[in-house]
C-alpha cells in the first residue's frame, strides 16, 4: 500500500465534508446506543471468560504436575495454550482498554489490571491505547506499522536492512512478547538519543521485573512443583509460550497488514475532526471472518474495524454491530476489508516479504511480470502481491 | 520447644505463601480460591444473599450470609454493601437489624425502596437468593454503652426505625425501661409493627405509634407532650433531618443535648448543573470550572500534574478516582455521580464538572 494522500486514485474523494461529518453523526449514534444498553448480560459475560479462563489454567496446571506422562503433557500444554491466549486476548487486551470500567469492579478494572505478558500494563497501555489507537496507521507516528524493525507500506524508506525482515517477523513471531516489551519500552527511539535515558532505565527495571517474575513461575517454581515431571512441565510452558505467541502475532498482523488496508500521511491528521478520525479508523484496520470459537480467541480482534471505531466497547458487543459498521461502508462507498484467517495471513506475510525490496526494483518486476498482458492501472497493486 | 517451633511454623507459611504467590503472578493465589469460593476471602469482604423477605409494602429484609472475614456488629451500627445493579457496583449504607451472632451467621439489613432508588428498588424487588454482594465492615456509633442506662427513649420515624430495630431484638433484656415513639404514614407501614406490638404486649417497651395519615408530622413540642418524663430519659433518635434538627434544638433548650443520640442517612442528592469547583485531593487544590473545560484541561491550566494520553476519550490513560460530584460527558452528554465511599473512575480528558468535585489526586 501507499499512503492515501499518495494514491493515484484517491477511495475517498468522493466524500464531501458534510458527507464525513454525518459519517461520524451516524457512528456516534451507534456508540451511544450500545454504550447505553451495557447491562447485566454483559457484566455475566466478562466475569464468565474469566473464570473459565482461570479454571482452565488451573486445571492445566494440575495436569501437567504429571506432564511425564504423554496425554496429561499434550492435554495440559494445550489447555495452558488457550488459558493464555484467552488471558492475553479476550481478557487482558481488551480490559486494559477500559472496556470494562463502567461495572466499576475494581477487580477488572483498566487501572488495576496487569495481564500474563512481558511488557507491564503501565507501558503496554501507553504505546497501544495512547499512541497506536490514536495514530492508527499514520506513517512516522504509528509504530505499529512495522514495529519499528519492518517495512510495511511504500511510503516507508527502504533500507539494505530490511532484505532481512522476513527473518524478522520470523522471530518477532516466535518471542512476541518479548517483542512487545523491547517495542514498548522504544529501544529505537533510545538508540536514536529521541528518549530520556533515566526514563528508560527506569522503565526497563520495571519489564526486568516482570519478565523475572513471568519467568520464574513458567521455568522455575511450576517445573520444581512437578517434581520429576519437572522438564516435561518446563518444556510444555515454554511450547505454550510459544504457540501464544505465534497465534497473537499472527492475529495481530491480520489487524492492519493485509492488502487493502490504507495509510496516511503524516501531515494528513493537522486538525482532523471526529468524523475524519473514524473515516481513518474505519480504512486503517482489516478483520478476519470466521466463527464464534475464532473471535473469541482472537479477544474479538477479528472485528479490528469495529474494535477500532470503538476502542472503549465492550468486546462481546463488535459482532452486534458488525452489519451496522459493514452498511456504513456500503453506504458511504467505502471497503470494508475482511478475508479468512489464511487470507489475511498471507496477504500480511506477502506485504513482508514484498516490502523487504525497494520500490523501485518492485516496480521493474512489475513491469515485466504485466508485459504483453493489458494494461490494468487500477489492480497494480494486487497483481504485485500476486506476483510476489 | 514451643519457641523454637512457632518461627519455624511462621517461616514455613511465609515461604508457602510466597511459593504460591510465585505460581499465581500476575494474579494472586486469592484470585484462583475465589473461583472455588468467593465467600471466603477475609481481606475481599463478601455474602451471598440467603432471603429475601417482604416486610410491608415496599420494604425487604435482606438476609446475608457473609463470608468469615465478617466481624460481629454492635446493634445500632450500619454496613456499606456493594451491589451490581444492571452491570454496574453501587455502594449505599444501611442499617444491620438483626441479632449479631446469630447461629447461623447470617445478618440482616431491612431496605425501604425509596423513589427512583437504585439500589433500593434492585434490593427490595429484583434481588434473589444466591447473588452476591460486597460488604464493609459494621461501623457507625449510634449505638448503646456497655452498661445501658436505666430509662431510655428511642424516637424514630420511617425508616429510620430499622438501626433501633436492632438494638430493641438485642438488648430488651438488659433494657428495663423503654419508650419507642414511632412515627410512620400509617399503622400498615410500621416495619415490623407485629413484632414491635407483641414487644409491648408482653411489657418489654412502651411503644407510641404516630400515623401521619391522620395525626400529622411528629414534631419536638409533641413529643413532650407524649413521653411526659422526656427530661431523665437518654435518648436515640433516627429519622428525616427535619426531626432530628427539631430534637437537637429542643434538648439543646433544656441544657439537655449530652442526653441525646441522632442517626443521620443523609440521601446523597447531587444537582447536575455546569461547572463547579473540581479539588484535588493531593495538593488541596480547588479550581473553578465552567461546564465546557474537561477535568483534564483545568487542572493543567492550575499547575497540576495530571496523567494524561490522547485527549480525546479513547486511551484510557487518564482516568482518576471521582471520590465525590458530577461530571458530565462532554461528547454525550451522559452525567456520572459519585457519593462518598462510592469506587468511582473517571476519564478527565471528555468529562467536565457537573457540580463540586473531588478527584484524588
Amino acid at each position: 500500500m501507499t499512503a492515501l494522500q499518495n494514491k493515484p486514485h484517491d477511495p475517498i474523494a468522493h466524500l464531501s465534508e458534510a458527507d464525513i461529518e454525518q459519517l461520524g453523526r451516524e457512528l456516534d449514534a451507534i456508540r451511544t446506543r450500545v454504550m447505553d444498553s451495557r447491562g447485566a448480560d454483559d457484566a455475566a459475560y466478562i466475569r464468565k471468560v474469566i473464570e473459565v479462563q482461570r479454571s482452565m489454567e488451573l486445571v492445566s496446571r494440575l495436569v501437567l504436575l504429571a506432564s511425564l506422562f504423554p496425554p496429561a503433557w499434550l492435554a495440559g500444554t494445550v489447555g495452558l495454550s488457550v488459558a493464555k491466549i484467552l488471558e492475553n486476548m479476550e481478557i487482558g487486551h481488551n480490559v486494559m482498554h477500559g472496556q470494562w470500567d463502567w461495572m466499576r469492579d475494581p477487580k477488572i478494572h483498566s487501572t488495576e489490571w496487569e495481564w500474563d505478558h512481558a511488557s507491564p500494563a503501565e507501558l503496554w497501555k501507553h504505546s497501544h491505547n495512547e499512541i497506536h489507537h490514536t495514530f492508527t496507521n499514520v506513517l512516522g507516528r504509528d509504530n505499529d506499522l512495522g514495529y519499528g524493525i519492518m517495512r510495511v507500506d511504500e511510503d516507508q524508506r527502504w533500507h539494505p536492512v530490511f532484505l532481512a525482515q522476513p527473518l524478522f517477523n520470523l522471530v518477532n513471531m516466535l518471542i512476541f512478547e518479548y517483542g512487545i516489551a523491547a517495542y514498548d519500552l522504544e529501544i529505537g527511539k533510545v538508540v536514536k538519543g529521541r528518549k530520556d535515558r533515566g526514563e528508560f532505565r527506569r522503565q526497563g527495571r520495571k519489564v526486568l521485573a516482570k519478565i523475572r517474575r513471568q519467568a520464574t513461575r513458567d521455568y522455575v517454581v511450576h517445573p520444581l512443583l512437578s517434581g520429576p515431571s519437572a522438564l516435561t512441565t518446563l518444556a510444555a510452558n515454554a511450547t505454550a509460550n510459544v504457540v501464544r505467541n505465534v497465534w497473537t502475532h499472527s492475529v495481530i498482523m491480520c489487524g492492519h497488514f493485509p492488502e487493502g488496508v490504507e495509510t496516511f500521511e503524516k501531515t494528513s491528521i493537522e486538525g482532523e475532526t471526529r468524523g475524519e478520525w473514524y473515516l481513518r479508523q474505519m480504512l486503517g484496520a482489516a478483520n478476519i471472518d470466521g466463527g464464534k470459537l475464532l473471535h473469541i480467541m482472537t479477544g474479538n480482534l477479528s472485528f479490528q474495524v469495529e474494535h477500532h471505531l470503538f476502542p472503549d466497547m465492550p468486546s462481546n458487543r463488535y459482532q452486534e454491530i458488525s452489519p451496522e459498521i459493514q452498511d456504513l461502508f456500503e453506504r458511504y462507498g467505502l471497503n470494508y476489508v475482511s478475508g479468512t484467517m489464511p487470507e489475511q495471513v498471507a496477504s500480511a506475510w506477502t506485504k513482508v516479504l514484498r516490502l523487504s525490496l525497494p520500490n523501485e526494483l518492485l516496480e521493474v518486476l512489475s513491469r515485466h511480470d504485466r508485459a504483453g498482458t493489458a494494461d490494468d492501472e487500477a489492480g497494480q497493486v494486487t497483481s504485485i502481491a500476486a506476483a510476489a | 520447644m514451643f519457641t523454637s517451633l512457632a518461627p519455624t511454623t511462621v517461616r514455613l507459611r511465609t515461604g508457602l505463601q510466597a511459593l504460591a504467590g510465585a505460581a499465581a503472578t500476575p494474579l494472586v493465589p486469592a484470585d484462583y480460591l475465589d473461583l472455588l469460593d468467593p465467600l471466603r476471602s477475609r481481606t475481599a469482604l463478601r455474602a451471598r444473599i440467603v432471603e429475601v423477605r417482604p416486610e410491608t409494602p415496599g420494604v425487604a429484609t435482606i438476609v446475608l450470609q457473609p463470608g468469615p472475614g465478617w466481624q460481629r456488629h454492635v446493634p445500632g451500627q450500619y454496613l456499606r454493601i456493594g451491589v451490581d445493579v444492571d452491570g454496574v457496583r453501587h455502594w449505599r449504607a444501611y442499617s444491620l437489624t438483626s441479632r449479631p451472632g446469630a447461629s447461623d451467621r447470617t445478618i440482616t439489613i431491612t431496605v425501604t425502596a425509596i423513589a427512583d432508588g437504585l439500589v433500593s428498588g434492585h434490593l427490595v424487588h429484583d434481588a434473589r437468593p444466591g447473588q452476591l454482594v460486597h460488604l464493609e465492615p459494621a461501623t457507625g456509633e449510634f449505638t448503646l454503652p456497655p452498661t445501658p442506662p436505666r430509662q431510655v427513649l428511642f424516637v424514630t420515624a420511617g425508616s429510620g426505625l430499622t438501626p433501633v430495630l436492632g438494638m430493641l431484638r438485642s438488648h430488651l433484656d438488659v433494657l428495663d425501661d423503654v419508650v419507642v415513639v414511632h412515627s410512620s404514614p400509617t399503622a400498615r407501614d410500621v416495619i415490623a409493627g407485629d413484632e414491635l406490638r407483641a414487644m409491648a404486649a408482653a411489657g418489654h417497651i412502651r411503644l407510641i405509634e404516630r400515623h401521619t395519615a391522620t395525626d400529622g408530622r411528629l414534631d419536638a413540642a409533641q413529643l413532650a407532650g407524649l413521653v411526659p418524663d422526656l427530661t431523665q430519659r437518654e435518648t436515640w433518635a433516627c429519622g428525616p433531618a427535619g426531626l432530628l434538627d427539631a430534637l437537637e434544638e429542643h434538648f439543646a433548650a433544656d441544657g439537655l443535648l449530652e442526653q441525646l443520640h441522632v442517626e443521620r442517612f443523609r440521601p446523597v442528592i447531587i444537582e447536575a448543573g455546569d461547572g463547579g469547583t473540581v479539588t484535588f485531593l493531593g495538593t488541596g487544590r480547588e479550581v473553578e470550572t465552567d461546564g465546557a473545560t474537561s477535568l483534564l484541561d483545568a487542572g493543567e491550566d492550575a499547575g497540576e500534574l495530571m496523567p494524561s494520553g490522547c485527549r480525546m476519550g479513547i486511551c484510557f490513560g487518564c482516568v482518576v478516582p471521582l471520590r465525590s460530584g458530577a461530571v458530565r460527558d462532554l461528547r454525550t452528554g451522559e452525567v456520572t455521580v459519585a457519593a462518598a465511599g462510592d469506587d468511582v473512575r473517571v476519564q478527565t480528558c471528555i468529562n467536565t464538572a457537573a457540580a463540586a468535585c473531588e478527584l484524588d489526586l
